[in-house]
């Protein structure tokens, strides 16, 4: 019963589950420098989906898979060791939760938001999510993969005026490097819970708490 | 000729307010030595032949293991430098690093750096099981390059369980054998010496460790459960080592 | 007002009148409108006409970060954990209509730490005179624009000034002085807005608010009814 069309839906930048308001760690990069250019976009864009981008979509196709998306949630958070970010990862749990169960409402959904009232970490969800709407492993694994980089360009371009063109030629030249991360999310996931990568990227950490101090900012991450 | 060699450790207390060995086993590359403890009560080891290992396709595995009580400190006498093997074909290099601890343990796991020489290829696997009372301090710094030379390629994961429940994970991945985007803007910078100082210590359950961000390229941070995992980031090998001195020094117990 | 529809099923949706334990939850009216045409002032001056009658919270959607939310803080119209503020990525209009799952989650943090509440306003960050909010979100809404972005912003229309339940003009102490005519606003407003109500104001006074207040009381009690 797998529906092409509902991915679409699913990864719609429309889809309102609350990513608008974030900018995956670019707003502090942009503010050291670190992002000046679309050439900085695709760089910081390629480090974030081969580390976190990576790890949380094979979370998202483990929970798509149907392992225990407790014990997920655990496990991402093991694998997220700033508080920042996992309040982050939480809250947008939350928001995509109560998207998810108005539009694919499924008993495993409401039981997950049951038992982590507060959110459960955005990648499980959406790995709910996707077995809820039809999707497979994969399928949650692109969804989160896409997520990585496309948060990030939409930011770049409010934050530094970037030419909206260049920005989205970024993410079409990432294309390969995403259905990669995809097949190597979903083929550990397939492995089970103990096969799951845990690939960081110490500068997301270290800016991330940093950021979420600031008193005057754009994006909420 | 690649090499396989298993170092192991075992503490245990001594009975008489000490901690004793009651195994230290080296192996191949891997020389141990009982030295001074400067604090009383702890044994202390340090591991003094790995200088010029591992190479392309070696193996090496230290097993470390402190029994309910035993306080135990590991270090090493210089740092330890991943270099290419002779075959072109030898492989990655292994090193695997097991840590257990029980009841009321502490293990304090403080090697020098491990430098990655150009060409080389390493994959570092550390692993602690920790007893819900267990201590531990351990400290990994990866220095990516001798001087003026490019890095070679080095995966690390670091995984840790208390109580059998998962508390860190953590892989990181540089160097030309590395995916894409290791040395961008989201993961290094351009930084050649990353580090990481976990403290786990129960006390945290009653005193939370708030987070603390450490400058611009270093970060304390609370973990889920009693454990804080510092993150820094330097351009060199000294000035990691003095943001990761402050941070444990920020983290001893007065 | 649109809130005789409970959703049926697990899901809690915006509009649901029922809080998930069968309880009805507060009244949610959304102010929205161009930058500096005194949304903030206008929560402020509700808030403090109101609050010994009425238990209120406010959610406030900045453009940066929180500046709103600490100007009512500052101005201590209601205490601190009454107001809660949520970070829009600098796109407040998407955060109270296209996107609205933060500010869902803001007022139901609200009933659940200082609940049961009356009334909860919800301010969008100052923004263009297409951004209206949500029914998924707000029961009601309130567009306030000023005599001083112009006398033609009532012809003009526009989703605000066109469906808002009510259209605040605010400042009218200004009109002498930037040469606005109340009279061709209030007209132009009318033939936009057909039978949707139309005050003014001004908020140098205390009593400068009245006319809104009056019009949130009578919401409250079709709301309550």
């Amino acid at each position: 019963m797998t529906t092409r069309a509902a991915l679409l839906v699913l990864a719609d930048g429309r889809f309102p589950a609350g990513g608008h308001a974030h900018s995956g760690g670019a707003e502090p990069a942009v503010a050291a420098g670190r992002i000046r250019d679309a050439q900085d976009l695709a760089d910081y864009c390629l480090g974030r989906l081969h580390t976190t981008g990576l790890t949380s979509a094979a979370l998202a196709a483990a929970a798509a898979h149907g392992l225990d998306p407790l014990a997920l949630d655990e496990a991402a958070d093991a694998r997220t060791p700033s508080p920042a970010l996992r309040a982050v990862a939480r809250k947008l749990g939350r928001q995509l939760m109560r998207a998810a169960r108005a539009t694919w409402p499924s008993a495993e959904l409401a039981a997950l938001a049951a038992a982590r009232p507060r959110g459960a970490h955005q990648p499980v969800v959406l790995g709910l999510t996707a077995r809820a709407a039809g999707l497979g492993p994969e399928d949650a694994a692109h969804c989160v993969a896409y997520e990585t980089v496309s948060g990030p360009a939409t930011a770049v371009v409010r934050l530094l005026s970037l030419d909206p063109f260049e920005a989205t030629a970024v993410l079409a030249r990432l294309t390969p490097a995403l259905d990669r991360v995809a097949a190597q999310a979903a083929a550990a996931a397939r492995e089970g819970i103990g096969a799951l990568p845990a690939a960081s990227a110490p500068l997301l950490d270290i800016t991330a708490e940093a950021h979420a101090a600031w008193p005057v900012r754009l994006f909420a991450s | 000729m690649s090499v396989q060699a298993t170092a192991r450790i075992t503490a245990a207390p001594d009975g008489c307010g000490s901690t004793a060995l009651p195994v230290l086993e080296s192996d191949g590359p891997l020389a141990l030595r009982r030295t001074r403890s400067a604090a009383a009560g702890r044994a202390r080891v340090t591991v003094v032949g790995a200088m010029s290992a591992p190479l392309g396709g070696d193996r090496l595995a230290v097993e470390v293991r402190a029994e309910a009580g035993a306080r135990l400190t590991v270090d090493s006498a210089a740092a330890t430098v991943a270099l290419p093997g002779a075959a072109q074909d030898a492989g990655p290099a292994s090193y695997d690093i097991r840590i257990e601890a029980g009841p009321g343990a502490e293990v304090r796991w403080l090697p020098e750096q491990l430098v990655c020489a150009h060409r080389s290829a390493l994959t570092m696997t550390t692993r602690a099981e920790l007893a819900p009372t267990a201590r531990l301090v351990l400290r990994e710094e990866q220095v990516l390059g001798r001087h003026g030379e490019p890095t070679g390629t080095l995966t690390t994961r670091l995984t840790v369980h208390r109580a059998g429940r998962p508390l860190l994970d953590q892989q990181l991945a540089y160097g030309p054998g590395a995916s894409g985007g290791w040395d961008g803007p989201a993961v290094l910078g351009g930084h050649r010496a990353v580090g990481q100082l976990l403290v786990v210590d129960p006390a945290y359950e009653e005193e939370p460790v708030p987070p603390t961000s450490l400058g611009p390229t270093a970060v304390l941070t609370p973990l889920t459960g009693p454990g804080v995992l510092v993150t820094a980031l330097a351009p060199d090998a000294r000035l990691l080592r003095g943001l990761l001195d402050e941070a444990l020094e920020r983290l001893s117990p007065r | 007002m649109h809130l005789d529809h409970t959703h049926q099923g697990p899901a809690a949706v915006g509009a649901d009148a029922a809080r998930p334990d069968g309880t009805r939850r507060a009244l949610r009216i959304g102010l929205g409108g161009p930058v500096g045409s005194g949304k903030t002032a206008t929560v402020a001056a509700l808030c403090r006409a109101l609050r010994d009658r009425l238990s209120i919270a406010v959610v406030t959607n900045d453009i940066y970060t929180r500046e709103d939310a600490a100007f009512l803080l500052r101005n201590a119209v209601l205490p601190p954990e009454r107001i809660q503020a949520v970070e829009t990525g600098a796109c407040p209009h998407t955060a109270i209509r296209d996107d609205i799952s933060a500010n869902l989650e803001a007022v139901e943090d609200l009933e659940d730490a200082v609940g049961p509440l009356d009334l909860i306003l919800v301010e969008s960050g100052g923004d263009n005179l297409t951004a209206t909010f949500s029914k998924g979100l707000v029961d009601a809404q309130v567009f306030v624009i000023d005599v001083a972005g112009g006398d033609d912003i009532p012809r003009k229309g526009g989703p605000g000034v066109t469906t808002a339940d009510l259209l605040v003009v605010n400042k009218t102490d200004l009109a002498p002085y930037v040469g606005s005519d109340l009279d061709r606003m209030a007209r132009d407003a009318a033939a936009q807005r057909g039978e949707l109500p139309v005050v003014f104001t001004s908020l140098t006074s205390a009593e400068g608010v009245a006319p809104v207040a009056d019009w949130v009381r009578a919401q409250l009690a079709a709301w309550t009814a």
